[in-house]
């Protein structure tokens, strides 16, 4: 008869729960989920591949740099700078530990217990993002001995502070550790 | 259009009532996919692949996108960074085996599609215009899937681009030229490689709006069916959505079981190990294949080893690889004059004995045996299995269709769908004589929707 074909109301709610509901919900789960798992890999190859996290640490031999000493290298295709401070240095930077500043932050905090000698900053101006000078030999350190910006005038003390500019944040210290006494892996 | 007893869409809150004033697309998926358009109650399985077709060129655009983000189309680096994304992409690997094994994919689903249309006559009055947009996707798909495999610039890929871009020298005259323009080069290399990427980036767009031609012109008349009879009542039909949707949902889910086997236990078994091997332009590989979905077409291009000439004068009309050329373009061009080929009234193959039984001895096996013989090295016995069966098929489309489509006495039809399925149609019983009788509420003896007699 012609009236078998018409269409079947799908919302049932008039009747109740109806024998066929369970298939629906089923079938309709069970695409769901699988529809669903399909977005992980879709996303998750966007992130950063293998190569890219392999390259994403860096280790650093500090044990040749001396007391007062700083080397560049790089660490994520960025510049960075570790520094090994003087006594003097650490003493200057432990005194101005409650002094106003921007950004206010201890020594301690900036470095790794035992080892309050060795600085490791990015060497990127959190202004606008330049390299600050003061890590190699003779170039130079700013008012306050540290680094210094050349493009707009931001000093960061021996700590890498922010003291003096239009810096907003203290140079970034990246997350890392000793692996032995003389090597740090960086990220 | 539809047929006259389609459910009406009827937005039922605020929101729905709006959006169908100003831009009414769920009205469209209504009336295309949903309750809204009603398709014969008696599609077999044959009728799933059009859908898992659709399916397969959007798992291929998703999936090609992606891997677009990684891949690098320069001749020094992309074998590079195909092997860049199999190995650091997160599920890189993943990805590259389902877009790979997804072009095999999409062309099994889309022979089986092509098949159902030769058995059931679906390219006959009033579906002409489905085929041809039809055939148009199916060359495209060649182009794409064809440019894409010279991508990861392996040894086939190298080697299958210079066979296939050296046809064009075939043709006499503007032939070289055309080739050298073609590759931007007089080999396939870095500038080659390059427009096959941008190319085949863009083709899978243009297919898809020939797809969307193709299902507009489908939804004029609708949808055939396995009688071939035209719809006449509302008794024939049920509505897409939930019986095909359900029905297609199913399929798709067996597709798919399908497809992961492969993508995860089984992602090379259609893929040739040479293409692991870097490009070389100067070490052929022993076998250039191209990938098996070509294979029939290959055949029929390698069949023709004898140049056609003036018998006891030596004078050349047209050269071997001319006439390869010829007839492997041929092949897929004379699709296109089908629905004026096959003259009977009968659409399907159910009701026609003698096409049946060209269809399944004479059509299939010539298909299989090309198959063959296009992924066989270009030897004895291969190559005059080749010629006969490429004789054969010509012969099918140009001959024996026109002559068995006149000839042949077919079998009664049932008189409706309605009959078809339950056995019996009250429609049948009373009187045509225009008047609407009291027996039957949706007889509607309409002339306009009768078989094409």
């Amino acid at each position: 008869m012609a009236s078998d074909t018409a269409a079947i109301s799908e919302t049932g709610a008039e009747e109740g729960v109806r024998r066929r509901d369970w298939i629906h919900i089923a079938a309709l789960s069970t695409a769901g989920v699988g529809g669903a798992s399909l977005l992980i890999p879709l996303i998750s190859q966007m992130s950063p591949s293998a190569d890219v996290l392999a390259a994403s640490s860096t280790d650093v031999d500090v044990g040749a740099i001396q007391p007062g000493q700083s080397i560049k290298t790089t660490f994520r295709k960025q510049p960075l700078f570790v520094k090994r401070l003087t006594a003097e240095e650490i003493a200057k930077a432990k005194a101005d530990d409650g002094a106003d500043m921007r950004d206010p932050a201890t020594l301690a905090q900036r470095t790794k217990e035992g080892h309050e000698d060795i600085l490791v900053t990015m060497g990127v101006c959190t202004h606008l993002g330049c390299v600050p000078l003061g890590a190699a030999e003779g170039e130079n350190k700013g008012e306050y001995g540290g680094y210094f910006c050349p493009c707009h005038g931001s000093h960061y003390d021996v700590a890498g502070r922010i003291r003096k500019g239009p810096a907003p944040l203290n140079l970034m210290v990246p997350e890392y550790s000793f692996t032995s006494d003389t090597v740090i892996r960086v990220g | 259009m539809s047929f006259a007893w389609a459910k009406q869409y009827e937005p039922q809150t605020a929101f729905t009532k709006w959006l169908d004033e100003k831009l009414p697309l769920p009205r469209l998926v209504y009336n295309a996919v949903g309750a809204g358009y009603p398709v014969p109650r008696n599609l077999n399985y044959m009728w799933n692949f059009g859908v898992l077709a659709g399916f397969c060129l959007m798992l291929q655009i998703v999936t090609g996108v992606v891997l677009a983000m990684h891949y690098a189309a320069n001749a020094e680096v992309a074998f590079g960074t195909v092997e860049h994304i199999m190995r650091n992409v997160n599920w890189g690997w993943a990805l590259r085996y389902a877009h790979a094994n997804g072009a095999s994919f999409f062309f099994i689903v889309v022979y089986l599609h092509i098949f159902r249309g030769l058995f059931y006559s679906s390219y006959k009055a009033p579906r002409e215009m489905i085929w041809l947009l039809g055939v148009v996707i199916f060359l495209l798909m060649m182009a794409t899937a064809f440019m894409g495999y010279v991508l990861p610039w392996g040894q086939m890929s190298f080697w299958g681009a210079q066979v296939i871009t050296g046809l064009f020298s075939a043709i006499p005259l503007v032939g070289e030229p055309l080739q050298v323009w073609l590759l931007g080069g007089f080999a396939p290399d870095n500038a080659a490689l390059n427009r096959f990427f941008s190319l085949h980036f863009l083709l899978p767009f243009v297919i898809a709006g020939v797809v969307i031609l193709h299902i507009w012109a489908l939804h004029i008349p609708g949808s055939s069916n396995p009688t071939g009879v035209e719809v006449k009542q509302e008794s024939d039909t049920v509505p897409f959505h939930p019986y095909y949707t359900a029905k297609d949902g199913f399929g798709l889910g067996v597709f798919l079981i399908a497809f992961a086997t492969m993508v995860f236990f089984l992602p090379n078994a259609l893929g040739h190990p040479d293409n692991y091997i870097e490009a070389n332009p100067l070490s052929t590989p022993a076998h250039i294949v191209p990938e098996w979905y070509f294979w029939p077409f290959y055949a029929i291009l390698r069949a023709f080893t004898g140049d056609l000439t003036i018998p006891f004068t030596g004078i050349v009309l047209i050269p071997a690889k001319l006439l390869g050329v010829i007839a492997m373009f041929g092949s897929i061009l004379l699709w296109f004059v089908l629905p004026w080929l096959d003259k009977s009234p009968v659409r399907s193959g159910h009701y026609r004995p003698l096409f049946n039984k060209f269809f399944w001895f004479g059509f299939i096996p010539c298909m299989i045996v090309l198959f063959i013989c296009g992924g066989a090295p270009a030897e004895e016995p291969y190559v005059i299995l080749s010629q006969i069966a490429t004789a054969y098929y010509f012969m099918h489309f140009l001959v024996i269709l026109p002559i068995v489509s006149q000839i042949e006495v077919p079998k009664p039809l049932p008189f409706s769908i309605t009959e078809a399925v339950l056995g019996t149609d009250k429609a049948a019983e009373d009187p045509r004589t225009g008047t609407v009788t009291a027996g039957g509420t949706g007889t509607l003896p309409d002339g306009s929707l009768q078989p094409a007699e």
